[in-house]
């Protein structure tokens, strides 16, 4: 979340789309129905079913299952020809005024720079034109034509109610009488907030889905402000802190980028990260990217990363290929990859098309899997009849299961979606051996060390000179890591400097010891940080996240002594844009940092310079080197402005904005491996659009293992319209057959009014709904693995696999 | 909560042992901010150490399908057309609305197995339950349920355990919307039609506040979105405790109880006027 759970009490609307509040995140909702009893806010759900959601909202519109850019985009457009944007904001804000390079256009459907073979783009013709003095040529009153505000007004013309219509569904009037409320949060005393989740991030197109309502709320001027941001609902109570911890290929902790195979150094590769302004007085906050790798590098290899080694940079991998979860199922697939430790995650349930995941499984030569409970994935070789036909003989993967504790038998700290980091106490021994995840990943660690030390090997210095500083190097402790994430200085931090006064002797400017803030790390290798955003939550004064100080003195719903909210105890991302250009507060209910006269001031932590004087224009959005927000993204691998694409199993079988061109059918950057394209369905022979989702009762392939929660949802089943239903002579409750073209799944109906089928581009689009949670192992009624139908392809930037949108037929069972 | 708590008890015409008056309590359930989480159903279950069966699924959101011995509350999902082309989905908390004037206690002969405290609960002591399943009949809102494993009937407390040490019901506790409220009635009552009228502020034309005269009020009540027509949400309209219940409490009983009376008085007359009956030597011998 850009902002924070409790903010959203303080919003005029609220609107959900790409996620089902209500159904997945209970309890945050309380603070939407805060907004709605105190502030009198309303409740906008769009969404292809009438959710839980739905069920309290002041307003319902449905939607097609991936199609929501074409709702969007025509918002985009009626904000634009109604002049419902926020002016003010827009200019100074955001990069509408900057001028585009001359090469760049969009042309039925692709965008220039468009590879065929790699279905990849060279991007060299996006992005701004440069001046002479190395800044953006920009044009203040956003009449050139090349400007971004221009280039994104002619993009959306295409955007139409009526196309909005024809493509999402979603009635005209509805459609309109939805873009008119958002409308009206452009104005500077109005803001609204949009909460999503999975819904948006489960398709090819999932980062542009949300780009596009990025844009939306940038013109509306609702990003730093209170109330407003674009907030992602996580789905687990840590899976924030695992993507700041960037447990994946692409990145290093704190969203570093990761060197690649071009990097031929250090040097090379701090250059290409490290940012530079883009416009005259901008902060480019990622010039301090050296210093925040470095300590990183510290953290990790401790006296082994030093300047005559370039800081152990040689230790680090260098990527060359994107090592996602689904290219890494690819290699299994291909029986490149022999090994598989899986902790925590379940991803014969958990990724898409079950038959090709439990094949890649059963190719590997051992698997190990640690987990509380007993999983799919540490079953998948046995045979559970029709839900996992598989023939043990034939599999010859050694599974290796380790007992883990659940998050209650262990101590640590929860990142929540709001950025806030909160510590809790272990509440109960773990039964028999489970043993903390760390404890596990240790002992491994320490094992393979002494082999390493023992017999040496292919390049052992990154396993054996590891910084391992554990009282109990075989089960490090929680503080400890917090402490190591933190970070510290190694020695009593000199004054840098000063060149003003050069004669000035050095003082001590921070002694040896935890640090209070990332502003204190130094690239010369004096400070040891795992996390640059975590830097500070260990402070001098202790641990910042077990804070419990329920005070919110502001009544904004600030509470900035409670845990501690990356970066910097920052409640609110952006939040220099809470005011505006002169540092005044936007409107007089929500002020919450202005500028005094000397320094920003407020009620959170500025996100600024504190002594940035607003007539320096020094732009809101630091880790730009622009500083300002991009409503024209060069950093997309699908384009600068998003595109409606239909999912890679269409309905219509074309893309009714580009009719003619059978490669802007579905998004042209989109991966997609060999074998993969021939397994998927077509609308002649699968007519149904089809999604997946969770419901409140369960928490993903967890809690069919708990009683409570099997009661209250205790078998899988089938949702459809009762239009469908008529039309297919189904009954409620009787079992139906839903097959893709990779699998099938069996479960009881649910014949319900809160789907209907959808008028797009001259057909009646159905859908069917597909609820997770059901397997072969817990105490629920068992059932079909959901995934047995979906497809395997993801999102082109992320490569979040297309779980909200695919083709299905559905017959008696 | 204790015997001198009690204000009524079911099965006895002794007068009750309560003494005590404390405030009347009550649960408020606002049905525009209930999103059908079931967090209640589950904080019912773990407070009261109740496991239903794993059931199946029959065509609906309703898990369980119904109220049951061991689930004593429930979300019931309605899709109804309120208006032309107007699709709402509503979702109704089910479970005892502890009637001021109870219908199961009154229908009820097993003395003692119901009991009325003084702030409002109506509450089963299933030691005293004999499962005749009167108090299923008596109750117009068809909550009370009878266990086949020791036959007798159960229903939600209210948390009476709870509620006596100063605590609020466990589905209160845990609704993570704000959508159940408790406290005393009166100011739950106050509540609710401040609610009531906020919600007719945003569109909502039938709002109002379910607390049926017809049962001398709840102590569960509702803020409904279409309060005239609670039958949307398969409430009754005007509920009352039933003619027959009525009838065996209100006439009935005292005259059967007069008639008891008189045959006892008959027979110690006789014993007066006639003597004891004598029995004759050769029918002992028989015995």
């Amino acid at each position: 979340m850009t902002n924070n759970w409790v903010d959203i009490k303080n919003t005029d609307l609220v609107l959900i789309m790409g996620g089902n509040a209500a159904e997945a995140h209970p309890c945050g909702f309380k603070w939407v129905t805060e907004a709605m009893q105190q502030r009198k806010a309303k409740l906008i759900v769009v969404d292809p079913r009438f959710t839980r959601s739905a069920a309290v909202a002041d307003t319902y519109a449905p939607v097609r299952v991936g199609a929501d850019i074409a709702f969007l985009g025509g918002v985009i457009n009626y904000l634009l020809a109604n002049n419902k944007f926020h002016e003010e904001y827009v200019k100074a804000y955001t990069d509408a005024t900057f001028l585009t390079k001359e090469g760049f256009n969009f042309d039925n459907g692709v965008f220039s720079g468009y590879d065929d073979a790699k279905r990849t783009y060279n991007r060299a013709t996006w992005g701004y034109q440069l001046g002479e003095d190395g800044f953006v040529k920009v044009d203040d009153a956003m009449q050139d034509a090349r400007c971004v505000f221009q280039q994104m007004k002619k993009h959306y013309s295409r955007y139409t109610p009526e196309l909005v219509e024809q493509v999402a569904g979603t009635p005209k009037d509805a459609f309109l009488k939805i873009a008119q409320q958002i409308g009206e949060t452009s104005a500077p005393n109005k803001v609204m907030t949009i909460l999503y989740a999975l819904g948006w991030t489960q398709h090819t197109v999932g980062s542009q889905n949300i780009r596009t309502m990025a844009m939306i709320q940038l013109l509306l001027g609702n990003m730093g402000r209170p109330g407003g941001g674009v907030n992602a609902l996580r789905g687990h109570a840590n899976v924030q802190g695992i993507t700041d911890m960037c447990a994946y290929s692409d990145t290093l902790p704190g969203y570093l980028g990761a060197p690649l195979d071009g990097d031929v150094d250090r040097a090379a590769y701090l250059k290409r990260l490290t940012g530079k302004p883009l416009r005259p007085n901008q902060m480019a906050f990622t010039q301090n990217f050296p210093k925040w790798h470095t300590s990183l590098m510290k953290a990790w290899w401790g006296d082994a990363a030093n300047k005559d080694n370039d800081f152990a940079f040689e230790y680090l991998p260098k990527k060359d290929a994107a090592y996602d979860i689904l290219h890494m199922f690819e290699l299994m697939h291909q029986g490149k990859m022999h090994g598989f430790v899986c902790q925590g995650f379940n991803p014969l349930a958990a990724l898409p098309n079950k038959k090709k995941l439990s094949a890649a499984l059963a190719k590997l030569k051992f698997l190990v899997v640690a987990d509380p409970l007993e999983t799919e994935t540490s079953e998948f070789w046995k045979n559970f009849g029709p839900l996992n036909d598989v023939d043990p003989k034939t599999i010859q993967t050694e599974v290796f299961r380790l007992p883990t504790t659940t998050f209650a038998e262990e101590s640590g700290s929860f990142t929540n979606s709001s950025r806030v980091l909160q510590w809790k106490e272990k509440a109960a021994d773990a039964p028999g051996e489970g043993k903390a995840d760390s404890e596990i990943m240790a002992r491994i660690f320490v094992k393979m060390r002494e082999m390493y030390r023992k017999d040496g090997g292919k390049a052992p210095e990154p396993i054996v000179n590891l910084s391992w500083p554990y009282q109990v190097a075989e089960a490090p402790s929680p503080a400890e890591i917090l402490r190591e994430y933190s970070g510290r200085a190694l020695v009593d931090l000199m004054t840098l400097p000063n060149p003003k006064d050069p004669t000035a002797k050095p003082t001590v400017a921070v002694p040896a010891g935890q640090l209070s803030s990332f502003a204190q790390l130094r690239d010369d290798g004096t400070t040891a940080c795992g996390n640059w955003l975590y830097c500070g939550s260990w402070s001098p004064a202790g641990n910042l996240t077990a804070r419990r100080d329920n005070s919110d003195p502001s009544g904004l719903g600030v509470y900035p002594n409670w845990g501690y909210s990356w970066p910097a105890n920052r409640r609110i991302l952006y939040n220099r844009a809470a005011a505006d250009t002169k540092g005044n507060h936007w409107d007089a209910t929500r002020k919450y940092l202005s500028w005094n006269g000397k320094t920003w001031s407020g009620v959170d932590v500025p996100d600024m310079r504190p002594t940035a004087a607003p007539e320096e224009n020094v732009g809101p959005f630091i880790m730009n080197p622009e500083g300002v927000a991009r409503l024209h993204a060069i950093g997309m691998a699908d384009g600068p402005f998003p595109e409606h694409y239909e999912p890679f199993e269409t309905p219509l079988g074309v893309n009714p904005l580009h009719p003619n061109n059978p490669k802007a059918v579905s998004n042209p950057a989109a991966r997609v491996y060999k074998g993969d394209m021939e397994t998927f369905g077509k609308a002649a022979e699968f007519p149904y659009a089809a999604t997946t989702y969770r419901l409140t009762e369960h928490h993903h392939f967890w809690t069919k293992h708990a009683h409570s929660n099997a009661v209250t949802q205790p078998a899988p089943f089938i949702e459809i319209g009762d239009d469908l239903a008529k039309e297919k002579g189904f009954k409620n409750g009787q079992m139906v057959k839903v097959r893709s073209n990779r699998g099938e799944v069996r479960a009881a109906l649910v014949v319900t009014k809160r789907m209907k089928g959808l008028k797009v581009n001259g057909k009646t689009v159905h859908t069917v709904g597909i609820p997770i949670h059901w397997g072969f192992k817990g105490v629920t009624q068992n059932g079909y693995l959901a995934n047995a139908l979906t497809p395997y392809v993801g999102d082109a930037n992320s490569q979040t696999p297309e779980f909200k949108a695919f083709l299905v037929n559905i017959e008696k069972a | 909560m204790q015997s001198l708590d009690v204000k009524a008890r079911s099965g006895s015409t002794a007068p009750a042992p309560g003494v005590r008056t404390i405030p009347e309590v009550a649960k408020l359930i606002d049905e525009s901010k209930c999103i059908g989480c079931k967090a209640c159903q589950v904080a019912c279950m773990n407070w009261n150490d109740l496991r239903d069966e794993v059931g199946t699924n029959i065509g609906v959101y309703d898990n369980p399908a119904d109220l049951t011995p061991s689930s004593w509350t429930l979300m019931r999902f309605f899709e109804v057309e309120t208006e032309k082309d107007k699709l709402e989905w509503l979702i109704r908390k089910d479970g005892c609305l502890h009637c001021a004037d109870p219908g199961c206690l009154k229908a009820c002969p097993a003395p003692g197995a119901i009991v009325k405290y003084s702030n409002g609960i109506v509450d089963f002591v299933s030691e005293n339950c004999i499962g005749c399943g009167y108090c299923v009949t008596g109750c117009p809102f068809n909550v009370p349920r009878i266990s086949k494993a020791d036959n007798k009937a159960y229903k939600c407390s209210l948390c009476s355990d709870r509620v006596a040490v100063g605590q609020a019901p466990a589905c209160v506790k845990t609704c993570p919307t704000g959508a159940i409220s408790f406290g005393s009635k009166e100011d739950m009552s106050i509540y609710a039609e401040k609610r009531a009228g906020e919600l007719r502020e945003r569109g909502h034309k039938g709002a109002g506040v379910y607390d049926p005269k017809g049962v001398g009020g709840t102590h569960v009540m509702y803020v409904l979105k279409h309060a005239d027509r609670p039958e949307l949400v398969g409430l009754p309209k005007d509920p009352s405790v039933s003619t027959m219940v009525t009838l065996w409490k209100g006439v009935i009983k005292p005259i059967a109880t007069a008639l008891m009376g008189a045959a006892a008085f008959a027979g110690f007359l006789h014993y007066v006027m006639v003597g004891p009956k004598e029995v004759k030597e050769d029918e002992k011998e028989d015995a």
